[in-house]
């Protein structure tokens, strides 16, 4: 895959690598973030996810690799590093016992933006992610979603040029995930670089340019959402016949069905789309075979792993458990 | 910004959040200023009357206990502070927050100083409550307006030192139990030193560790300043132990921090 590289990536790590004691956990890592774009990075928990972003935002040490985030080199400019990010941790990275307005003047005083200036950009990002009713409330009162927005918002405070979000939605109800899709989009619109983790396909397909896929502190397929769906085969049509004639009929006529007698149902291989619905329903209607029912089965993190591990999640967790 | 301005700004940053946060969960400072008057009122009214006879003054009995002892009730006090320091600094270290600090372009011993001021703050506010039971129930220092700021500014120097220290330990606990176990030879120190009772009283062996403990010279200098007792060179053993319990502290916590946070 080549990129126009005319810009200077906003993040660009080669060959990370990281230990805890005897246990690896990222074993020769390699990305590349170009500026406005969102790079999602997708794995089971275990996988690295958490660890990557802890070494990109200078928290941890590699234990080797290059890293380059904003034109700074972690080795040797650190500080120019933190100088030009922002960060929102799985666990929310704010101050409990004071209220939403005083952790983002905190943030504010902490990059020095002075006094007017840094009320005036916390009154902004309260407005922007409206928190404007519980400015005054301790946090600690707040609501997950509530605490979430406010972390990202802290993350803001000294706009930033590259984002980093561990697991962004992670424990939010639907229509807390729903706004923080929409605030995401609305940032990388901004033009600012975002990696974020996550363990749902569904999210990086709503949010990501670029995915790559962290199995086990490798990374095992990288590619746009689209390509990544092509190469995973578990999309299906499922469709449950009314008796066993009409199974037999419709598995001869559609190619690839594998037929569960059972059941009386037939599974037929399907990217989910529109026209290859179309097309499996117009075959069964110029036959007149009787059809009781039809799911359409998408992809999801299960099948991308099968697919590109030979494992289900499931086992995974399984020998994780074991371990 | 030059890099000392910065650390000086991002210092007093911190310093407000932990002033703040000391105002928001008031319990601790109610805690920690609580133990010492009850060793005050202990002291005073249960063992005074009998002790005060055996420091060989002319006029002994209870009140003349309540002068002695009022100086080393005041120490322990700086020391309680110091502890309640260790377990704010190992609640701190598990949130969330230190990470962000971590991740930001702040001066990094700004998170450490700002614990340490607010430290110092909380011990002269602390301090300055129990000298005012002390008072309310007889005490009657005769120190002048300049002993007076001497005074202050022991408190304030043992209680930067102690606190550095005290960082360290709740760095180094794995657990918030273990910061409010770790700091209890400080609370204890004062008992095998001159806060309670003369050393020349005590067996040799003790006498000879009391003598030669950091808290000895340090409560025999606020005597001196508030009772009019002689210090000798006790000052400049107060400022010497203090001076090397801060670098200590100090370079121990500046270390513990520049750890990789334990995933």
């Amino acid at each position: 895959m080549t990129t126009t590289t005319t810009a200077v990536p906003a993040i660009e790590a080669v060959g990370l690598r990281k230990s805890f004691g005897s246990h690896l956990v990222l074993d020769g890592i390699d990305l590349s973030v170009q500026p406005g774009s969102v790079f999602a990075l997708l794995g089971p928990n275990g996988a690295g996810k958490t660890t990557t972003v802890h070494i990109l935002s200078t928290l941890i040490r590699p234990d080797a690799g290059q890293v380059r985030v904003a034109g700074h080199d972690l080795a040797r400019d650190p500080q120019g590093i933190r100088a030009s990010i922002g960060v929102t941790g799985q666990f929310s990275a704010v101050d409990n016992l004071l209220t939403g307005e005083e952790n983002l003047i905190l943030m504010a005083d902490l990059h020095h933006l002075g006094r007017t200036a840094g009320r005036r950009r916390a009154s902004e990002l309260l407005q922007r992610f409206d928190l404007v009713e519980a400015r005054g409330k301790p946090v600690s009162t707040y609501s997950g979603g509530m605490r979430r927005r406010l972390d990202l918002a802290m993350g803001l405070v000294g706009s930033p040029k590259v984002i980093f979000l561990d697991e962004p939605t992670t424990g939010l109800d639907p229509r807390s995930r729903r706004e923080m899709w929409h605030i995401v989009r609305g940032l990388a619109a901004s033009g600012v670089a975002i990696l974020l983790t996550t363990q749902q396909l569904e999210e990086a397909d709503e949010l990501a340019d670029r995915v790559a896929v962290l199995d086990k502190g490798v990374l095992v397929a990288e590619g746009s959402p689209d390509e990544l769906k092509r190469r995973v085969p578990g999309g299906h049509i499922a469709l449950r016949f009314v008796e066993a004639g009409g199974l037999a009929q419709a598995g001869g006529l559609l190619p690839g069905a594998v037929p569960d007698g059972d059941a009386l149902t037939l599974r037929i291989p399907s990217d989910g789309s529109l026209a290859s619905l179309r097309s499996v329903l117009d075959r069964l209607d110029q036959r007149a075979i009787e059809v009781e029912s039809l799911t359409v089965h998408t992809p999801d993190l299960d099948d991308v792993f099968f697919a590109l591990t030979g494992r289900t999640e499931q086992s995974h967790d399984e020998m994780e458990t074991v371990r | 910004m030059t890099t000392m301005t910065a650390a000086l700004t991002d210092s007093a940053t911190m310093l407000r959040r932990n002033l703040r946060r000391m105002v928001r969960y008031p319990s601790m400072t109610v805690l920690l200023i609580g133990m010492p008057i009850v060793f005050l009122l202990l002291f005073v009214y249960v063992f005074g009357g009998t002790l005060g006879n055996g420091l060989g003054q002319a006029s002994g009995g209870r009140s003349a206990y309540l002068e002695y002892v009022v100086p080393g009730i005041l120490m322990t006090t700086v020391a309680a502070v110091a502890q309640g320091t260790a377990i704010s600094v190992a609640m701190d270290m598990t949130e969330g927050i230190i990470a962000r600090f971590r991740t930001m372009a702040i001066a990094r011993v700004s998170v450490l100083t700002g614990h340490v001021l607010g430290a110092v703050v909380q011990t002269l506010l602390a301090v300055g409550v129990v000298l005012g039971v002390a008072v309310a129930i007889g005490y009657r220092p005769d120190a002048t307006p300049l002993e007076w700021l001497a005074l202050a500014g022991v408190f304030a120097m043992v209680g930067f030192a102690l606190t550095w220290l005290s960082v360290a330990l709740g760095m180094v606990s794995k657990t918030v139990e273990a910061a409010s176990n770790l700091p209890m030879p400080l609370l204890l120190l004062p008992f095998l030193g001159s806060a309670f009772v003369p050393v020349d009283s005590m067996p040799v062996g003790l006498r000879w560790f009391a003598e030669y403990q950091p808290f000895t010279p340090i409560i025999e200098t606020v005597r001196g300043l508030a009772n009019g007792t002689g210090i000798g060179h006790a000052a400049v053993e107060s400022i010497a132990w203090s001076a090397g319990i801060a670098l200590l502290g100090y370079l121990w916590s500046k270390r513990l921090y520049a750890r990789d946070p334990v995933r």
